[in-house]
């Protein structure tokens, strides 16, 4: 193609995407931003004082309270996602392999449907369930199986991840799908062919060339989930708060922006850089291209 | 079938059961006559569901909710038909950045988005009202929109649109004439799932709509008060059967965009 044609091409194209570009730039970039810049303001009583500062970091990275908070948010989600993803493996694995192509599709909706359904009330439906007076408890205690309601399924650690396991179950199964269905089949018949068993096909065949959607599940469960709000208030009774948690209380309830901004940044620079390293763990499952 | 197979189905199963739980219990306890959520069920009652429909607190949320999840949709449909033509049909500098900038909020926590919105309101003055949470909303729901819009873009024929302007055919009329017709089943799945997740959006309504009810976060400030429990479970029963109505009209359109093109059909919406 000529020069002057890939202009004109690029030109349309740019004009094209501006509005949803500069949507995204106004409503997301600009406040993120604003979020970073204030980080290293001075909070003033009421106001924020343009005074440069690296005392909300070091208030922030300093506190054993943030600290502790930050590293359950990590475990929790880090929970979440091994337990979501394992969980997803065989599901997504059956949909490629077993299911028929013709109703692949039907599958698919089947396990989008709970995603798209009221969030708050299907955490709210887990407490419910896992509760002093839930429909285990009150089933099991029905039937004389046990005389005591069992406490440790609520308001706890272990009842937060179900709830988010259960939440996020689709998008982990959908990558892993996605991955699943690339692989060429030819391959497996010619590992078979080479003498290797079921398992070590699997193994050495399946497995990593999935592997880009494991690691595309993995980041896609494990951002999203460190940011929950509504599991901690719900599940977690309030009293198990997570970064999201305590970033609303510094913003709003104690009013203090510049050090509920340094907590916000700091979460997402954990995030981002756990992301990071467990991308450079993988490495060399993503170079592969099919 | 191998005994392999029949074990992997049965997982399957049983992992489907998991995930649809908490929705099949929804409507047991919307029925129900105790006013404790527990086990045995009492007796068969519609009460909730009248009690509900007299609330006036709800009638407003509802409302509310429905300007919000309607706007938001339209303009997270608009703003995904500019990104959808654009990444299907052009090659321009700096692609894959803008594109990857545009479906972040997919990935991103949704309490940074809500929280450093909030800032810059608050910042410049601006009142929080339904119209905030809209702005928050178009954001959230425009990555789902182009996911969706993509495909129905990308399985278009070109040279149908290049026999239009053979024919005579300004851009505009070729789009409106050609294209549009061709994408509208993806147009129509963008704005259903839109909609569905605006609806269904807590944190950004409930940090960015000041004073005014959403369903979601009106739902959220009974969950303490026992008394309410058994009437927002029957709210929650008919939440749900709408998203699922709505979402099944949604694939229903996407399917019948894929078939209109003659393509295969690659899964589902994400």
């Amino acid at each position: 193609m000529a020069k002057p044609g890939m202009d004109r091409e690029a030109r349309q194209g740019l004009t094209l995407i501006a509005p949803p570009f500069l949507y995204a730039l106004a409503i997301l970039a600009v406040p993120v931003l604003t979020i970073l810049s204030y980080s290293f303001l001075t909070d003033g009583y009421l106001e924020v004082i343009g005074e440069f500062t690296f005392g909300n970091y070091i208030q922030v990275w300093s506190d054993p309270i943030v600290r502790a908070v930050l590293l359950r948010s990590l475990s929790v989600s880090a929970a979440v996602t091994v337990v979501t993803v394992l969980l997803a493996f065989p599901v997504a694995y059956y949909l490629s392999f077993v299911v028929r192509p013709e109703r692949k599709s039907m599958w698919l909706f089947l396990i989008t449907i709970p995603f798209w359904t009221s969030y708050l009330i299907r955490v709210f439906l887990w407490k419910v369930i896992l509760g002093y007076n839930g429909v285990i408890n009150s089933s099991l205690t029905g039937l004389g199986i046990i005389d005591q309601p069992l406490t440790f399924i609520l308001y706890n650690v272990n009842s937060m991840v179900l709830t988010l396991a259960h939440a996020y179950a689709p998008f982990a199964i959908l990558p892993i799908f996605v991955a699943l269905e690339k692989i060429d089949r030819s391959l497996l018949e010619a590992g078979r062919d080479l003498g290797e068993n079921r398992l070590m096909t699997f193994w050495r065949v399946t497995l990593p060339l999935a592997m880009p959607g494991v690691v595309a599940a993995v980041l896609i469960v494990f951002i999203p989930t460190i940011g929950d709000y509504v599991t901690p208030e719900l599940i977690g009774g309030g009293k198990i708060p997570m970064i999201a948690n305590l970033i609303q209380v510094q913003m709003l309830a104690l009013d203090n922006r510049p050090l509920g901004s340094a907590l916000a940044v700091t979460a997402m620079l954990v995030v981002a850089v756990v992301s990071l390293i467990f991308l450079w763990l993988n490495r060399r499952f993503l170079r592969v291209k099919q | 079938m191998s005994g392999r197979s029949n074990g992997l189905r049965a997982y399957a199963l049983l992992y489907l059961l998991f995930l649809y739980a908490p929705i099949l219990l929804l409507p047991l306890f919307a029925f129900n006559s105790g006013t404790i959520i527990a086990f045995p069920l009492q007796g068969f009652t519609t009460d909730w569901f009248t009690q509900m429909w007299g609330n006036p607190t709800l009638r407003r949320a509802l409302s509310n909710s429905l300007i919000i999840a309607v706007s938001a949709s339209v303009m997270a449909t608009c703003l995904g038909v500019f990104a959808a033509r654009a990444t299907t049909r052009f090659t321009f500098p700096g692609k894959g950045g803008i594109m990857g900038f545009i479906m972040l909020p997919m990935v991103l926590p949704e309490i940074i988005v809500a929280m450093s919105l909030l800032v810059v309101l608050l910042g410049l003055g601006i009142e929080l009202s339904i119209l905030t949470v809209i702005l928050g909303h178009t954001l959230i729901c425009m990555p789902y929109g182009i996911a969706i819009l993509s495909t129905a873009f990308s399985s278009l024929d070109r040279s149908l649109e290049e026999a239009a302007y053979d024919l005579g055919e300004t851009k505009w009329g070729a789009f409106r004439l050609i294209t549009l017709p061709l994408v509208m089943p993806g147009i129509i799945s963008s704005l259903l799932i839109s909609f569905t997740i605006s609806l269904d959006e807590f944190i950004i309504a409930f940090f960015l709509a000041g004073t005014e009810p959403t369903l979601p976060t009106y739902i959220f400030s009974q969950l303490r008060f026992p008394k309410q429990i058994p009437s927002i479970m029957a709210l929650g029963t008919v939440l749900v059967a709408l998203s699922i109505l709505l979402l099944g009209i949604g694939e229903y359109f996407r399917r019948r965009g894929i078939a209109r093109m003659g393509g295969k059909n690659g899964g589902g919406f994400l």
